[in-house]
């Protein structure tokens, strides 16, 4: 229910005062509602929920886990073989 | 789809898993307040990937789940009116109320329409002026923006034959219903990455700081959701309990002010009955008294509507976490996603759904 969908803005426009922009997600184009993000350009992402982009991608903040990993793996696996072998074993969750 | 398929990344994800097994000394309750990270996690099997010292426990962060039994029926004995167009969003259809469903009523010959967008509904209600144009206005703060928008629309284009039924609720009185309960055994939460995105980080340092537990803002890829379970593991092996944020790409600390004004113009607190749980004081949000005209349950007379939930369903214990969907004796059983005895066996982010269609164990 509170799926947000990235997409990326191919055209603004306005409709019945609200201003609008066909958005991408893989392909397909949809109109969605910018009245909540007017500063977002064509070109740019927005995250999509019903309809309305609740806010811009930040573009920046969208490396940040992926900088953390390479840190994390350029340090060497942290805790040394053991936690290694804990995160391979999988399948040993509680799952009922 | 670019911020998408990258946060999926089976060799990232095992790096996390990792770092999360190199910091983790003893066992750690943590629940996912929100359904759709409840079902990426038993979809990608991430509890299953992870150190068998943390548990994660489902929360209830499914909008569709915990409206009350009363509201259902009440959508139902509207869309029955010949004069109603009912407009909905589709995971509703399927929810049982006491006596059928809407997808019931729709084949009776019920107008029941699935929408994408509120403002869909707006649009029909322009597109029939002879009829009467009710949408269900169900969702967290994620929704509410958009479904406020509906209103204000409704109001710019003078429209007499549109109106609401509203039943949205609020996160943060959840997380304190939660916590609240004597034996409660979550000891840290991932937040609901979009409802953040909307309301921002500021509602959760009062509950952090009061209950003592680490709070941890969170997307809904696997990535997003490992990388929250690490803070939320960093903050708990250090005695910490402070609101971060593992969702910077979709969360600003300040939310979307521009949403937040227009939902508090449209909208104001209300106490709400949450399926299987009960009365939440202050912990939805109805039409405030500039929309009031476009209440539904104004305009229309439905009588008194009281509801029992059936006994056989265990959605309360499942969304306060004290049940595994798996562990409810009428799951798979008694109740499948063809013949669901709860809401939470057929919403797209119920917990029972997401076990029944991943896992069925
Ligand atoms: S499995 Fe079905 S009956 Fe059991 S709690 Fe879930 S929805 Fe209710």
């Amino acid at each position: 229910m509170c799926l947000g969908i990235p997409g990326k803005i191919v055209e603004t426009f306005q409709r019945d005062q609200l201003p609008m922009a066909k958005v991408e997600f893989g392909g397909i184009i949809k109109d969605i509602c910018l009245a909540y993000t007017p500063e977002a350009q064509p070109g740019q992402y927005v995250l999509v929920h019903v309809g309305f982009a609740i806010n811009q991608i930040d573009e920046a903040e969208a490396e940040e886990v992926f900088r953390y990993i390479e840190e994390i793996e350029a340090m060497g696996a942290p805790g040394g073989p053991e936690a290694s072998e804990a995160a391979e074993r999988g399948g040993g969750g509680e799952t009922g | 789809m670019k911020y998408l398929d990258e946060y999926r990344n089976a060799d990232a994800a095992r790096s996390l898993v990792r770092a999360i097994a190199a910091r983790v000394t003893r066992p750690w309750n943590i629940m996912e307040v929100c359904g759709g990270q409840t079902h990426a996690i038993v979809r990608f099997a991430l509890d299953e990937i992870l150190p068998d010292e943390i548990r994660l426990i489902h929360g209830p962060g499914c909008p569709v789940c915990v409206t009350p039994l009363e509201t259902i029926d009440r959508a139902i004995a509207l869309a029955a009116r010949p004069e109603v167009i009912l407009c909905s969003f589709g995971d509703m259809l399927r929810v049982p109320g006491s006596g059928k469903d809407l997808f019931t009523v729709k084949s009776e010959g019920g107008d029941v329409r699935v929408v994408y967008s509120p403002i869909d509904a707006v649009t029909l209600a322009r597109k029939h002026p002879d009829r009467q144009v009710v949408f269900f206005a169900i969702g967290f703060e994620t929704t509410a923006p958009a479904n406020a928008m509906a209103a204000v629309q409704a109001a710019r284009l003078g429209l007499e034959n549109f109106s609401m039924l509203v039943a949205h609720v609020l996160v943060p009185p959840a997380i304190r219903a939660v916590l609240d309960v004597p034996d409660c055994r979550v000891q840290g939460f991932l937040a609901a990455g979009h409802v953040c995105t909307v309301m921002g980080a500021a509602e959760y340092r009062p509950l952090a700081e009061r209950y003592r537990v680490p709070i941890v803002i969170t997307g809904f890829e696997p990535l997003d959701i490992l990388r929250g379970v690490l803070m939320c593991v960093e903050q708990l092996e250090s005695g910490r309990h402070e609101v971060a944020n593992a969702y910077p790409r979709a969360v600003r600390p300040e939310g979307n002010p521009a949403a937040q004004r227009q939902v508090a113009e449209v909208f104001e607190p209300t106490g709400r009955k949450w399926r299987g749980i009960g009365e939440i004081p202050a912990s939805g949000w109805r039409l405030g008294p500039a929309y009031a005209r476009f209440d539904a349950e104004r305009r229309f007379d439905l009588g008194h509507i009281t509801a029992e939930e059936p006994d056989a369903c265990r959605a309360g214990d499942v969304l306060q976490g004290r049940l595994r969907p798996c562990e409810c004796p009428s799951f798979g059983v008694e109740c499948t996603p063809e013949q669901p005895l709860g809401a939470l066996m057929v919403s797209a982010e119920g917990a029972c759904a997401a076990y029944y269609r991943y896992r069925r164990k």
